[in-house]
This record gives C-alpha cells, structure tokens and sequence, in this order.
C-alpha cells in the first residue's frame, strides 16, 4: 500500500503489521496526552508538586533525556569537526535520538511552567542573570539545529527526492552540515553546562553546591563531559535495540565499536573527574559548609531506601567505573553481550546522575528543624514522563520506515530474489 | 529581546546573553537562507542535471 515510499533496496513489514505493532504506543501517547491536557486544562493542581518540589518528576526526565540525547551533539561533533567520517553511518540515527529527546525536553518543559503561552517571556523579559536564561536560549537554538539536521533525512524520502527543488534543498543542507554541527556543539556544550551549573551555584543545598572556576562550578563542566561521555552509549542502545526488533543489523561493527571506543574514554576520563570532585566535595566544601558528608546519606529508614548510599555506589561504580573499563577494552567492546551491558549502565549512570542532582538535593534536611522530603508523583507526572517514551517510539519507527536512517542496511541486508 | 525594549539596559549581562541568542540565530537564519537561495537558483535558474546520492 505504501511501497513507494519505503526507501529503495531495503524490506519493510507490509503496512497493516506496521499499524498493528504501533497501537499499543499510539494508545499510551495517547493516555499521556490525555494527562497532559489535564495539567494545561486543570493546572498544576494535577501534580503532587509542593514547596520543597516546585519542578515534579519532569525536572529529573528533562535533564535525562538532555544528557542522553547528547549523542548527537557529540557524534556531530566528531564526523564533522573531527573528522571521524565511518561515523556517517550512524549519524543520521544519533540526530533522530537528538531531535526526540530535546524534542521532549521542550514538551515537558511545556507542560512544567504550567503556562505554556507563557513560554516566549523568557525571550522577550529575559533574566540576565539566570543560568536556566542561558539554557532556554540554547536548548531552544539547538532544538532548532537538530531540526535543521533532520529535515535533510524526511527530504531524502523516496517520493519527495524525485523533486528537483527539495532534492537540491536536501543535498545543499548536507553541503553546508559542518557549519550547524559546529554551531550545535557549541550551544550543546553551553546549555549541557549550564544545566550543572543551576545545581553547582546552589549554596543553600550542601549536597549540590560546587567550587568555582571564574562563574562556573565543577557540575557545569561535570554535566558537559557526562553528556558527551553517555550520549553515545544510548545512542548504541537504541541502535541494538532496533536490530533487535527489525530482526536486521543496521550498522557495521566497525562503526559501532568506534563510537563505543570514544565513548569509553570520555566516560573513563569523567569518572575520574567525578571521583575527584566527590572527594574534594566530601572531605572540604561540605565541612566548611558545617556538614559531614554521611548526613547526606543517612536518615530514616525510607529516606535510605531512595537516597542512601546505595545511590552513590551505583552512580559512579556500577553505572561509571565498570561501563568506562569495558568500553575501552578492544575485547570486551567486540563481546556482545558485554557491549550492551556497558551501554545499558552507562545509560542508567547518567540518568542517575542527574537524578541526584536534582531530586535528592530536595529530599535532603537542610536545616536543624528540617526532614527527609520525600516525593511520590502523581498518575498525571508519570504519563506525562512516559508519554516522550511513546511518541519516541513512533518517531523512529515511522523515520526507520520510510526514510533511509542506516546508510549501510542495503549493503548488510541484501534482498534475496 | 531587543535594544528598543523598555526592558533593555545597556550592560554586560545583556550584551553578552542577547547578543549570544542573536548571533545563534543568525547563523542559522544565514545557512538556511544559503541554501534556499542556491537551491531555488540550481532548479530554475540552472541547467541543473542533479546531483546524485553522493551525501
């Protein structure tokens, strides 16, 4: 039914097998939706937010998905800055990542300010002295770079490359890519930054507030190198997952274990960092602020369940350390098995990051007469969260249908006659 | 926000995060601008035979 338009030389499922795959997400986008509109109908009343969480579950999944969408940024960054051109084959994937995960970032952010016709204020009555100032205008920029990255793929579509004008839109697009790669990295580098630096100037909460260089605290280059460092492994996840499901392999291994190397020494090296910087946090910055740093980890009973020592471990050994060695090692990068456990922590590591980044500084008592806060959100906070999830899905699924995503799959996957 | 805002102030702050925003902007609003431009010029202005799948 729809044969013209899928990509030539590749096998897609017929259309009614595709749409019948899709139900099951379109009905959970569906129901987040629906949760959505209840926050922009009914308000924030919808949220379990409340004096000590004024941002809800959407600020942890909005510098989740920022972090781990950072593949594209610095996958980018490396074809077309550094020259590292075997990853042409899967850069088209990490700017489909990219654009679905600050896509959803922007949707979140839409639904957190609970005015979303509102949102231009922040262009038009900007803070100039706001770290979060820095970061809506970049992220806003850079949603834009990724969608300028995007638009060359939907144009290369079957049908629409037999148009003379949008076939030379498409191939002048590529033409010039180097210069938005270029402007992409440095608004990246900039908002990725930014968004450590929020927590890092924080000096009313002890467990996030870092030591400066000139305005900048340690998170912000922290959250930068995190960025570069993990977006790259979910961008692998995502890639295996999708040879999973389609039953294909998309990309050469060659490709995969280049970008799996990078990143391997990006997380080696941010860990190290990581590991300084806790200790220095540890053993000077939180004393000199009057605290010894296992109050940070102690408390009640529930208190340590969610924010114990337990989360400290996992973070930077489970999710930082093991990922980093197993990456850089040629042998067990080409282990498959090993592969994707690698990427799978280093994926689960930067969101945990971020995590106690940003809910765990809340939960924490500040003050003598202060306790353990702890937060539950609401049905609403969860499908709104899991909503991006399945309008991901959907995305990829209909790109990967109809657009030549994997340079490489007419080779790997030739079609038997 | 621009220059003629009652809002704007002629300071540092400012300069460097409008001027940042502006200079974002441009770049892209130029590159997109280029390539519309050539690519409108090689379809009807140029005896334009393609230009293959060489991405």
């Amino acid at each position: 039914m729809d044969s013209a338009l899928i990509p030539k030389g590749v096998k897609r499922c017929s259309l009614p097998v595709f749409i019948a795959g899709l139900t099951p997400v379109v009905l959970v986008l569906l129901w987040g939706v629906y949760a959505m509109l209840l926050c922009w109908l009914k308000g924030l009343n919808q949220t379990n937010m409340n004096d000590s969480y004024g941002f809800a579950l959407w600020i942890w999944a909005d510098l989740a998905v920022i972090a781990i969408g950072g593949g594209a940024f610095f996958s980018g960054l490396l074809k077309y800055i550094f020259g590292k051109d075997e990853l042409k084959n899967i850069i088209n994937y990490a700017v489909l990542i990219g654009f679905i995960c600050y896509s959803s970032a922007l949707l979140i952010l839409a639904i957190d300010v609970g005015q979303p016709l509102r949102s231009w204020f922040i262009f038009w009555h900007a803070n100039v002295h706001s770290m979060l100032t820095e970061v809506a205008f970049c992220l806003s920029c850079y949603f834009a770079v990724l969608t300028i990255e995007y638009i060359p793929l939907i144009l290369e579509n079957r049908k629409l490359d037999e148009i003379p004008l949008i076939h030379n839109i498409s191939h002048n697009m590529h033409g010039i890519m180097a210069v938005f790669a270029a402007t992409g990295a440095f608004l990246s580098c900039f908002h990725q930054g930014s968004l450590g630096g929020v927590a890092g100037v924080l000096y009313g909460r002890p467990y996030v507030f870092r030591e400066h260089i000139l305005v900048w605290p340690w998170t912000f280059f922290l959250f930068t190198w995190s960025a570069a460092a993990f977006g790259p492994c979910f961008t692998i996840l995502i890639t295996k997952i999708t040879e999973g499901i389609t039953g294909k392999k998309l990309v050469k291994d060659n490709v995969i274990s280049l970008l799996a190397k990078i990143s391997g020494w990006m997380i080696f090296t941010y860990i190290i960092a990581k590991i300084i910087d806790t200790f220095y946090w540890a053993t000077v910055t939180a004393p000199e602020l009057g605290f010894v740093w296992s109050d940070f980890f102690t408390g009640d009973r529930s208190s340590v369940l969610f924010h114990g020592y337990w989360l400290l471990f996992a973070e930077i050994v489970l999710c930082g350390i093991i990922p980093g060695l197993i990456l850089i090692s040629k042998k067990h990068r080409e282990n498959k098995t090993l592969l994707l456990t690698a990427v799978t922590l280093g994926t689960i590591g930067v969101c945990l990051n971020r995590w106690t980044m940003v809910m765990q500084p809340m939960a924490m008592p500040v003050m003598t007469f202060d306790s353990w806060n702890l937060y539950i959100p609401s049905w609403q906070e969860v499908a709104t969260t899991i909503l991006p999830v399945a309008y991901g899905i959907i995305l990829i699924a209909i790109s990967f249908r109809y657009l030549p995503i994997f340079p490489q799959e007419v080779e790997l996957n030739p079609i038997k006659e | 926000m621009f220059w003629f805002s009652f809002e704007w102030v002629w300071d540092m702050g400012h300069i460097v995060f409008m001027g940042g925003l502006w200079y974002a902007l441009g770049i892209l609003g130029i590159g997109m601008s280029y390539v519309i431009i050539k690519s409108v010029k090689e379809t009807f202005y140029e005896d334009s035979t393609g230009h293959g799948d060489n991405h």
